[in-house]
């Protein structure tokens, strides 16, 4: 079991925060680093505290250190690809290509295929694609591309909707939240219980390389497992949580703590896998009631109304404890 | 390349679209009031030396330090550090042992000989201290720093006042007190010991202003019907005496009184070979004056408590006391039920009162149930006079005696310049709930060695050993550097517009004013609360 | 080489003379033999460097392909019918990106009801992607356009379909001249990109163009299609001179020059159409065929000049607007615009219906006698259909059209 980011013992800000004087430059975080790619640099038109922002840089940045800068990323339609590169301008520094909405990891295979075929194998490829994307238009060509084992890196940034369109469900939207087509109207208000998918484990399923899922909350954990991935050949896939504040109805500034809160409460497991089976979780370090982590959002706000739905707390608190009993999430 | 139109970009252009506009709110970094800072008696930076000291730079975290206290060795002995009571860390853990690195970087300077400089040109001013306790030696040492012509009178045989005459040598061995005395008169500072001031008018003519620091050295002293053959001591005298010889106690001790000094007496007792030590104290443990430790210590070293008790006869042989219980106002009132006590001798505990006959006559200057009236500015009714320490009134400890040294020198400079010494305002406290402290990993307190129990009360060696100095280092970086900026990237990092400007190490940060949103994940993910959102103009 | 070979064999040995680097392959009939061969070709090394990659879709097909052209590489696939249908968004995305890709269309009809025999009904739906169109006559041409189809493709940055008709072509055994590897290098050089993925010149390709330069974006694809129509000559010719024989180019007119009639169609049928005017020709009729080679872009002048002098234009093609008619006549009649003629639309040969010199003489014979309508489908059932509108007329849940005709047949109800 592996739990790199906290190798390194800190003592005054722990291995928690972005950089640490104290460290040795190598030890730092890419992000502490001011020669960082900033894979996605300033002037996108991201919302205010957009996570995805946040995690499109924190990945790829490692990403690029981890390849010495040879790589090529391709990008499914949606928010990322709409805010960072409306003409004439482009957020990105890196070769970066969008096709459409659905095709993203097949496109990456088409150009690891090339790369293979012009010897350019030292040319590392990133798919990358919100959840709608991966987990529902964009899954086949997923499932294609993890069965063939191709050379890609694939990242989905989940923020639990279809963001881009003005909030929608999505298959990986959970029960219970409020998106505009599922309204927090009718006696069971929100998404309904039972249903989306589990697209970290269903790739797991397909015995890929290296399956791993992160926050935006926890860096250090991120960018190791980006720099794991580039450790591997053929299908890699990281399933990052990046909220939305607009999608969730929090506040800009609470993108990090939201994110936080749902590994810290259990809703969202943190772990890694190699060849299907998995190898590392990173364990909650203050465990939070999942009522902490859903009182910040405003999709959760008919849970909090009067009388409060206790009864749809307990659900969401059940599930959470099933993540916690299923990957041993506490010590 | 030849890009097709529109469809292919050239990276990075959208740095042309500065989304600053969208602001409604900046991020502004601004130092706050660290708790150990803000509660310090001596006005030590806290946060400042121990940020100096986590990367191992102890002579400057050492430097920082002495800019406020010139006896870091001492300090981090006897002080009863306030900080670490005050320290945010304690909600997460236990505070961050303080004291301890205080203490580290105190030994360090006196193993290196680390000196400080008077650069300070000579203002041809003379100023008169009386006193080489705490107090007079802090004002002596900032006053020389400043350039001033400073005299050291004390009527003792050796300088330190209560810290060598009050303190036993197991708590502050008399070498560390001497050499952070020495450097200080390193500095040009005269002493003349044995020097009681009489005449202070007199006196004065030769000087342009005084501090007075005397002290509050004459024990208390309580009626006790007592026999012929009853054998009592006051604590003060009884540790003054051994700062000249050994002084004659019998085997079975009783000390009476509930203080810090109360608690020095008994554990001296014990290594003086006193086989039965009792403290008889009149009300409860939890409202003894002395601090839980030093009960700890010497309930360790074999002294036994009788709480709810007050002596009321005396003999050679024997003490009586009277149970008491506590009324519904906390007050002790007398049970009528007694027991004895075997007991050689009786030492009094119970207070100490300053010797204020030097000020007797001078005009202007008032009394106030035993102590000095002074203004804020610790200046008595008679100008150019000022006094602090023991004799005023405050908190009677060592630290706040270097408290009211550092903060007499400000004055006085002022006073002889002509001017008022203001102290800068000081900045919005750094409360716990500012921080975000899920950035700072687990890392329990340090625990400081202690002698061996056989030793301890056999013996005057130094109860609790230093850290060395990776324990100090541990020690220094588990402070959260409440309020204040320790450059750890968060902003940096946790920008989703890269409108932080990382300005190189001990540098900080700017704001990128033409991208920054105002989105405030940096304000709410700084660990230490150094970064506050403030609304834009419109 | 003069081989006796299946029409999809021949164009797989050709498209891998063209030193394809990434060939995504999907199953579909009619298509399958030729990426069945190009996957024996590169996994048994005689195609190499190449990654023959087995996506799970046409759609991801297409995208592999995209991916792989935008980094560089040559890159190929074919496809058919509901196979091509299913990559339409990524093919609108191919050409809008101007990815130098080349697509083998097996042409086939559109279900439902399902159907896996010979029309244009895939290709043609397609018309508007913004991809180059290229109709083959023969094998023999099929396999040649390959070659002509990457140089222009890379040329003008723009994808390019090779249509051949399903079965017709695709599975028949036919003597096609295979060009030799060294004849094919020496007339298709490496490939260039324009842009592509490339660490060492980042760029960001695939942006989203709003209404400030959509239009001028659209108006260079057509304008880059303009040059094409250039081009494709010019390669025609190019590869007459290197091959020493003819293929491609923008149209082929056939004893046009006298016509009083000529009949426009695209495909193999054009070779059953050249029998029936030869015929006819022998009787004295003034008729000739013109072919059309690329439908996009779209020869409009060079049509106008074939066909202008003609008193009839009879447009026979293996596809059905529903609603109007014709699609190929809609663009011949642009071509014709100001000129006043008679036109007629022949749909005809849908889902594999055969087109007999018969059925064409009398068609051909109709028109000039005046006795064919604006549109006309060639060897209708007149009978099954009246039987069907009149069940349909009748019972509200008539049932299927389709099973209900087919059971009209089967029991010899109709003829």
């Amino acid at each position: 079991m592996t739990v790199p980011a906290q190798q390194i013992k800190f003592y005054q800000t722990g291995s928690f925060a972005v950089g640490n004087r104290l460290l040795d430059l190598e030890d730092r975080s890419v992000q502490a680093d001011t020669d960082r790619a900033n894979a996605l640099t300033s002037g996108h038109r991201a919302c205010q505290g957009c996570g995805e922002a946040l995690g499109a840089r924190y990945a790829l940045d490692a990403a690029m250190r981890a390849t010495q800068g040879q790589m090529v990323a391709v990008n499914a339609t949606g928010c990322l690809e709409v805010f960072s590169t409306p003409y004439p301008q482009t957020s990105w520094q890196i070769p970066w290509i969008h096709s459409l909405f659905g095709n993203a990891p097949a496109v990456a295979t088409g150009v690891a295929a090339a790369l293979k075929a012009k010897g350019r194998t030292d040319v590392r490829v990133i798919g990358q694609g919100g959840d709608g994307g991966t987990v529902d238009i964009g899954f086949a060509c997923l499932s294609g591309m993890f069965e063939r084992n191709d050379d890609v890196l694939f990242i989905c940034y989940d923020n639990e909707a279809y963001m881009n369109t003005g909030v929608q469900r999505s298959g990986a939207t959970p029960p219970a939240a409020r998106t505009m087509t599922t309204q927090a109207v009718g006696p069971e208000p929100g998404n309904a219980f039972g249903q989306g998918k589990n697209v970290p484990l269903i790739a797991l399923a397909h015995e890929i390389p290296y399956v791993a899922t992160a926050t935006v909350a926890e860096l250090h954990d991120l960018e190791y497992k980006v720099r794991r991935a580039m450790e591997f050949r053929g299908a890699r896939y990281i399933h990052v949580m990046v909220p939305c504040p607009l999608g969730w109805g929090s506040a800009a500034c609470d993108t990090i703590r939201v994110a936080r809160l749902a590994k810290e409460s259990g809703l969202f497991p943190v772990f890694e896998a190699e060849d299907g089976e998995v190898t590392g979780v990173v364990k909650i370090r203050r465990q939070v009631p999942v009522e902490e982590y859903l009182r910040l959002q405003g999709r959760y706000a008919h849970l909090f109304g009067d009388p409060p739905r206790t009864d749809v707390i307990a659900r969401i608190q059940a599930m959470a404890d099933r993540n916690i009993r299923r990957f041993g999430l506490v010590e | 390349m030849d890009k097709p139109f529109a469809i292919t970009l050239d990276v990075g252009s959208s740095k042309a679209n500065k989304t600053g506009a969208w602001r409604t709110e900046r991020p502004v970094y601004a130092d706050r009031m660290p708790p150990c800072n803000q509660a310090c008696p001596a006005g030590e930076n806290i946060q400042r030396w121990l940020y100096l000291a986590e990367d191992g730079s102890y002579e400057s975290a050492w430097r920082e330090l002495m800019a406020d206290n010139p006896f870091p060795a001492i300090m981090g002995r006897v002080c009863y550090h306030p900080c670490q009571t005050a320290c945010n860390r304690a909600r997460l853990d236990e505070s961050v042992g303080i004291n301890s690195v205080e203490r580290f970087l105190g030994d360090e300077a006196i193993r290196q000989g680390w000196t400080v400089p008077v650069t300070a040109e000579p203002t041809g001013k003379r100023i008169m201290v009386v006193g080489a306790g705490p107090a007079g030696l802090s004002a002596a040492y900032h006053l020389t720093l400043m350039g001033h012509a400073v005299t050291v009178m004390d009527s003792g045989a050796y300088a330190g006042g209560m810290m060598r005459f009050g303190i036993p040598r197991y708590r502050l061995p008399r070498d560390i007190l001497s050499a952070e005395i020495q450097r200080i008169l390193d500095m040009g500072v005269t002493l003349e010991l044995g020097h009681t001031v009489t005449n202070l008018p007199a006196a004065l003519r030769h000087f342009d202003a005084a501090f007075l620091a005397v002290g509050a050295h004459i024990g208390r002293r309580a009626y006790i019907p007592a026999g012929d053959a009853a054998r009592i001591l006051d604590a003060v005298s009884m540790l003054r005496g051994m700062e000249g010889g050994v002084p004659c106690l019998g085997r079975r001790v009783v000390v009476y009184g509930g203080g810090n000094t109360a608690m020095d007496a008994a554990r001296t007792a014990r290594r003086l070979g006193a086989t039965d030590t009792v403290v008889v104290y009149r009300r409860t443990r939890d409202r003894m004056p002395a601090h839980d430790f030093e009960v700890e210590e010497a309930i360790e070293e074999g002294v036994t408590m009788k709480w709810l008790s007050t002596i009321t006869h005396a003999d050679g042989e024997r003490v009586t006391v009277e149970k008491m219980r506590l009324d519904e106002t906390g007050f002790p009132q007398p049970t009528g039920e007694f027991e004895e006590l075997a007991a050689d001798t009786v030492v009094l505990a119970l207070g100490q009162q300053a010797d204020l006959t030097l000020l007797q006559g001078l005009p202007g200057v008032d009394f106030e149930d035993g102590v000095v009236k002074v203004g804020d500015n610790l200046m008595t009714g008679y100008p150019g006079v000022f006094a602090g320490g023991d004799m005023v009134p405050a908190e009677r400890t060592v630290t706040v005696a270097v408290g009211h040294g550092k903060k007499a020198a400000r004055h006085i400079d002022a006073w002889l310049r002509g001017t008022t010494y203001r102290p800068a305002p000081r900045p919005a406290p750094a409360a716990f709930d500012i921080l975000n402290p899920w950035y700072y990993s687990d890392a329990p307190a340090t625990v400081r060695s202690t002698l061996e129990l056989a030793r301890r009360t056999s013996t005057f060696d130094e109860v609790q050993s230093g850290l060395d100095e990776s324990s100090a280092l541990f020690e220094a970086r588990r402070c959260l550097s409440c309020g204040n900026c320790f450059e750890c990237d968060n902003c940096f990092g946790v920008c989703p517009d890269n409108a932080v400007i990382k300005l190189g190490a001990g540098e900080r940060y700017a704001i990128d004013l033409d991208y920054c949103k105002g989105c405030g994940l940096c304000a709410a993910e700084c660990p230490c609360g150094a970064i506050t959102m403030q609304a834009e103009q419109t | 080489m003069l081989r006796q070979m299946e029409g999809s064999q021949a164009v797989a040995e050709t498209v891998a003379c063209c030193r394809p680097e990434v060939i995504g392959a999907y199953p579909i009939s009619p298509q399958t033999h030729i990426v069945e061969t190009l996957s024996a070709l590169t996994k048994s090394g005689r195609l190499a460097p190449c990654e023959f990659v087995n996506v799970e879709s046409e759609f991801a097909a297409m995208s592999v392909a995209i991916g792989a052209s935008a980094a560089g590489a040559r890159t190929y696939t074919a496809t058919a019918s509901q196979g091509l249908l299913y990559m339409v968004e990524a093919l609108y995305n191919a050409s809008g990106l101007g990815l130098p890709i080349v697509m083998t269309v097996a042409n086939r009809a559109i279900g439902a009801p399902i159907n896996i025999w010979n029309d244009h009904s895939d290709a043609m739906s397609q018309r508007d992607s913004g991809w180059i169109q290229l109709y083959a006559e023969t094998n023999q041409e099929a396999a040649d356009l390959h070659i002509q189809a990457f140089k222009i493709a890379e040329e003008v940055s723009l994808p390019v379909m090779v249509c051949m008709d399903g079965f017709i072509l695709t599975h028949a055994y036919e003597r096609v001249d295979l060009p030799s590897q060294e004849q094919v290098d020496a007339f298709l050089p490496p490939y260039v990109p324009r842009q592509m993925l490339d660490p060492a010149e980042p760029v960001s390709i695939g942006a989203m163009v709003g209404p400030e330069a959509f239009t001028e974006v659209r108006y260079l694809a057509h304008a880059r299609q303009m040059q094409a129509l250039k081009l494709i000559p010019q390669v025609a010719a190019d590869f007459k001179r290197a091959f020493r024989r003819e293929s491609g180019g923008l149209i082929r007119p056939y004893r046009t020059e006298d016509a009083e009639t000529i009949i426009v169609a695209l495909g193999s049928v054009l070779g059953t159409i050249k029998d029936v005017i030869d015929e006819q020709r022998e009787s004295g009729v003034k008729i000739g065929v013109l072919g059309i080679t690329s439908f996009r872009p779209f020869p409009l002048d060079a049509m106008r000049q074939a066909l202008g002098h003609a008193r009839r234009v009879v447009v026979l093609e293996k596809a059905l607007a529903v609603g109007i008619g014709g699609i190929v006549s809609a663009n011949v009649r642009m071509a014709l615009s100001g000129i006043h003629l008679d036109g007629h639309t022949v749909v005809a040969g849908l889902g594999g219906r055969p087109i007999t010199k018969a059925s064409l003489h009398r068609l051909f014979a109709d028109a000039i006698a005046g006795r064919v309508g604006p549109l006309t489908f060639l060897d209708l059932n007149r009978e099954l259909i009246e039987r069907e509108l009149r069940r349909a007329a009748q019972t509200r849940r008539s049932g299927p059209s389709a099973e209900n005709m087919l059971r009209d047949l089967a029991l010899g109800e109709v003829r």
